[in-house]
């Protein structure tokens, strides 16, 4: 039998993976959406082992809403990155310093 | 140590490894194919967490969808991945540190005794999970369901709009708009004139 802190272990790892992977790799954008990617997987693995384990489906609704925006925060991010990079020429999020901020 | 406990640490392993690889590695194309695999052994989890709708939607739409728009932006993008490394070992040391902070302190609170509760007894075999999930979904959650569809739709419009690229001025396309609205009068044009002799044949050589 496999306790739900295990599970939940698993996806606190995986967070913590993808936080470093933004600290690592902050010069490139694409990475930096694959991590992202990677905390909302995690995010979803917690709830999915707390939906088994609490024997409640809503657990499973709410991924499937994550998956959804998932989905969409993907393609526009990545759209937007194509067009920074036509106008730009680079995605180091280093030199992306236009707008002053 | 069940069989069960061997496929989820196997998986979990696997996870965590590509994960990893993910944040470390130097091409972002080997990165998103470790993206992939983290994709597919975390769909195994989900699996043995009868969750078994959303490890299928799992693949089908990270691995199918998104991974495959990941790998062609990268392949699209001419990236020099010798400055986008720069600095990894600078800050090598403050990500290690925050990530095992991270995971240390989510660790300990994790493992604590109140979230030590046993699994529950698996459902039986004609217990379809998605039979309960759309269920739920178009009862419960169907005024979210309808939200979610909108924000799908605005992405794809968002996505297309700023990727368009303006066409050259001499590029011949269509307009819709004005072929629908065109009238008969705009393309035939009668006119009257006089009926002319018809040339002799012969003079017109050749024909």
């Amino acid at each position: 039998m496999i306790p739900l802190s295990h599970f939940l272990i698993i996806g606190a790892l995986l967070f913590s993976i993808s936080v470093s992977g933004i600290f690592l790799n902050r010069k490139n954008m694409l990475i930096i959406l694959m991590c992202i990617e990677l905390m909302l997987l995690a995010v979803n693995i917690n709830f999915i082992a707390f939906s088994h384990f609490a024997e409640n489906i809503n657990g499973q609704v709410f991924v499937f809403f994550i998956l959804t925006v998932a989905a969409a925060e993907a393609a526009i991010g990545l759209a937007i990155l194509v067009v920074l990079f036509r106008n730009r020429g680079t995605i180091n999020v280093q030199e992306l310093d236009k707008m002053k901020g | 140590m069940g069989i069960e406990q061997i496929i989820f640490y196997l998986f979990a392993g696997i996870l965590l490894a590509a994960a990893v690889s993910v944040v470390t590695v130097r091409n972002p194309v080997y990165a998103a194919l470790f993206l992939i695999l983290a994709f597919f052994s975390s769909s195994a989890i989900w699996i043995m967490l009868e969750a078994e709708f959303l490890g299928v939607t799992l693949i089908l739409v990270y691995v199918g969808a998104v991974m495959v728009l990941f790998l062609f932006v990268i392949m699209m993008l001419d990236i020099n991945i010798d400055i986008m490394r720069e600095g990894f070992i600078r800050y090598l040391p403050v990500g290690l540190v925050v990530a095992v902070i991270v995971a240390a302190e989510m660790i300990y609170v994790l493992s604590s005794e109140s979230l030590n509760r046993a699994m529950p007894v698996a459902k039986a075999a004609d217990y379809s999970n998605t039979k309960e999930l759309g269920r739920i979904l178009y009862t419960d959650y169907v005024y979210p369901f309808e939200i979610a569809a909108v924000i799908l739709v605005v992405a794809i419009i968002a996505a297309i709009v700023l990727t368009h690229r303006k066409r050259a001025p001499n590029v011949k396309s269509q307009n819709p708009s004005r072929q629908v609205r065109v009238k008969r009068g705009d393309r035939i044009k009668l006119v009257k004139m006089d009926a002319e002799k018809q040339p002799e044949a012969g003079t017109e050589g050749g024909k």
